[in-house]
């Protein structure tokens, strides 16, 4: 078993919550897992980065060689488009639809969408939309998630034990938006996934 | 042994917890600032009383470790690599006096500049001073050589450098401890003139040092950091530095390189490993993150030859850091690349957060700059040097910690009047407050703005060093009481605001206007620290 998982969205939308929740339930099931990150300038409203690699053998490289993830997790549509040559031709991009405009240049958001359709396998979700019915716009990340999770080959109740692992400080009202958020994510892609 | 899941600074800072550490000393900078952070927010830290708080800089920070190696105990000081620069005349000392209780010095360079100015290598640094560097590969191995180096620093009575790059500093994995080991007690050199840099006594010093290099060397030539893996196929071998072993095996799924590879973990060079490599096979590929350090050494008379690839002659790029593709295309691998990036795609660079005070300064500074000619404001290391980009564009240098004061200065002194400074508070605190005492004896007619947001902001927000102490350090230098303001960067104050900098950059000499509003993202922090400690209680 292998998953190279490339997150992408802009500094402060919480890609590392991700990264650490999907870490963190594959280090519990024992399998070997680098996470590289990003810190310092660019978390400040830049794009941001991070490769995930989790296998049931002994990892090399903390970086994904160029065409070999099998995922790319986004939460920003423009940013999902940005590390596509780092996506093997099987590669799923599951991303939210809800641009993040902090730059006078941003494209038009329909034309990053059809860019989006245009793979051959996407999952394109509003999942701030999709937060906010659940309880708080804050969880969009998680709705990502959720909707990432049929791809990351792992039970998803050890998923929803990593969520209440590492929300437990913040209160029992957020962790449960949060497994909301997760399950809704879900939900989006088992009904949305074409093949 | 319990396994962890670690960044590749926390592994170091693990490391030496277990390793008995009594202190660590270091001024945050990317990508250094989480080896501290760990040790500040340990139990077990806490519980076994290691010192841990901020230092002033870096160069404070060197001098303390010598300090608290001196009476015996085991000390760490961390850095980025530029601030390797600031600590260099401790560090390079620190190599003659030599050390007592262990003493490690973390440099954690950043090739390819995702936080940086340069991406100078440490490397040079260690062989500049003549002590062992230590380089590992991945998290364990950062673990297991702070437990090892420790130990190496004591036997041979000096400071051994370790040098990690950004993508193992910022990367977790899964790391396994070894025993704890109790601190050292207080126990002074036996020769109480080791450190007494006097030149008759440091020349006694400096020739010690000389003689202990073959034992370092030999040490490197047993040390299960340095490997040799032969291999059948003898038409190249593979000498590769740290983190690049990992980009080579990635390259083979079996983990099986055919050529010979001789892995590189701890120096001075092994040099038997290197005679055996070099005689052996017909072509060198040298893999290192950062500079071509060992490609130079070994270089040197072959360079005619054609016999070693690498940095040097284009087979890897000049500058920028290692990955799995760059080494494949030196190992003549086939490119595995994906879809192209599409042709809408931008740019997204930092920008400030929205809220920042440093946005309300930005726009004061401004609207006082219209009247005169554009390139007249210098700045610093930290959130504001941002400013230079759209939309702001006020600011029109960033060299090195503390360089703006200074720069406006010799501008002044030059002519270029008005001249202007933007500083941090804690940029302030580590190089500023030196160089304003200069502008002060000169009377320079220079306006300095201190941007104070109450933190260490661009590397996560921690204690700045001169906090609640601004105004006095300005007064303590000989700024005049009339010519510091402290002014509030908020909206409903900018004409206000304008009206002081205004008449500020009128006079002849130094002024400082302090703009203080706390970091919003702190505020932010503050708050939610709030909600999980009053989560904790409630349970």
């Amino acid at each position: 078993m292998k998953r190279d998982i490339i997150l992408a969205g802009v500094g402060g939308q919480g890609i590392i919550s991700i990264a650490s929740i999907i870490g963190f339930t594959a280090f519990q099931q024992g399998l070997y897992m680098k996470q590289s990150e990003v810190h310092g300038m660019s978390q400040r409203g830049g794009n941001v980065q991070s490769n995930l690699r989790i296998s049931d053998k002994e990892i090399a490289s903390d970086l994904i060689p160029l065409g070999k993830a099998d995922l790319i997790i986004a939460v920003e549509p423009l940013e999902s488009l940005r590390y596509l040559p780092g996506l093997c031709k099987d590669g799923w991009v599951i991303t939210s639809t809800k641009p993040y405009v902090n730059i006078a240049n941003y494209p038009p958001i329909d034309d990053i969408l059809k860019e989006i359709k245009s793979l051959p396998h996407h999952i394109a979700l509003d999942a701030e939309a999709i937060a906010k019915d659940v309880g708080s716009v804050k969880a969009a990340n998680i709705v990502i998630l959720g909707a990432a999770s049929p791809f990351l080959e792992m039970a998803f109740e050890n998923i929803e034990n990593a969520i209440r692992f590492i929300f437990r400080k913040k209160g029992e009202e957020i962790t449960a938006i949060n497994l909301k958020a997760l399950h809704a994510g879900r939900d989006f892609t088992d009904q949305n996934r074409a093949n | 042994m319990q396994k962890l899941l670690l960044l590749g600074d926390e592994a170091i800072a693990q490391g030496a917890l277990d390793a008995g550490l009594s202190g660590i000393y270091a001024y945050p900078g990317t990508p250094s600032t989480e080896i501290t952070e760990f040790v500040q927010n340990s139990r077990q830290a806490f519980e076994n009383e290691v010192r841990c708080s901020w230092s002033a800089n870096e160069k404070t920070a060197m001098e303390a470790a010598l300090g608290m190696s001196y009476a015996g105990k085991r000390v760490m000081v961390c850095m980025k690599h530029v601030g390797l620069n600031v600590a260099a005349d401790p560090f390079m000392n620190s190599a003659i006096t030599g050390a007592n209780g262990g003493m490690i010095v973390v440099a954690a360079d950043d090739p390819s500049m995702h936080s940086s100015q340069n991406e100078q290598d440490s490397r040079f640094f260690g062989k500049f001073a003549m002590i062992p560097i230590l380089e590992p590969a991945n998290q364990q191995e950062a673990y297991d050589m702070v437990y090892y180096g420790f130990d190496f620093s004591e036997k041979y009575k000096i400071p051994v450098l370790m040098r990690i790059p950004t993508r193992l500093a910022h990367s977790r994995s899964g790391v396994e401890r070894n025993t704890t080991r109790r601190q050292n007690n207080i126990a002074l050199p036996d020769n109480l003139r080791q450190y007494v840099l006097l030149p008759a006594f440091a020349r006694k010093r400096y020739s010690h040092l000389l003689k202990e290099q073959v034992k370092y060397e030999q040490e490197s030539g047993n040390s299960q950091f340095n490997r040799y893996t032969d291999g059948d196929d003898k038409s190249k071998g593979v000498i590769v530095c740290g983190i690049a072993h990992n980009y080579l095996l990635e390259n083979y799924p079996d983990r099986k390189v055919p050529f010979p590879v001789l892995k590189i973990g701890q120096y001075p060079l092994p040099k038997k490993m290197i005679e055996r490599i070099l005689s052996e096979c017909n072509e060198i590929l040298i893999l290192e993150d950062g500079y071509p350090f060992v490609e130079e050494m070994i270089k040197g008379f072959l360079s005619g030859t054609g016999k070693v690839k690498g940095r040097l002659d284009g087979t890897i790029p000049r500058d920028g850091e290692l990955n799995p593709n760059i080494v494949a295309f030196a190992l003549g691998i086939e490119e595995t690349k994906g879809l192209d990036i599409p042709t809408l795609m931008v740019n997204r660079p930092p920008s400030l957060c929205s809220g920042c005070p440093h946005i309300d300064s930005f726009n004061a500074i401004n609207e006082v700059m219209v009247p005169f000619t554009k390139g007249r404001v210098f700045s610093d290391i930290g959130c504001y040097t941002l400013g230079a980009l759209q939309p702001f564009e006020t600011i029109n240098s960033c060299v090195d910690m503390g360089a703006s004061i200074t720069m406006a200065k010799g501008a002044a002194d030059a002519g270029l009047v008005p001249s202007i400074a933007v500083i941090g508070d804690s940029t302030f605190s580590h190089s500023g407050m030196t160089g304003l005492l200069d502008a002060v004896n000169d009377k320079s007619p220079v306006t300095v703005f201190i941007l104070d947001n109450q933190t260490t902001a661009m590397t996560g927000g921690q204690d700045s060093p001169g906090n609640g102490k601004i105004e006095d350090i300005c007064r303590g230098v000989g700024v005049e009481e009339a010519h510091i303001h402290v002014i509030r960067p908020l909206k409903r104050y900018h004409k206000e605001n304008v009206k002081i900098i205004n008449e500020e950059l009128a006079y002849q000499g130094v002024s400082v206007i302090i703009p203080r509003r706390e970091c919003v993202v702190n505020i932010n922090k503050r708050t939610q620290e709030k909600i999980k400690k009053a989560n904790n209680t409630d349970s």
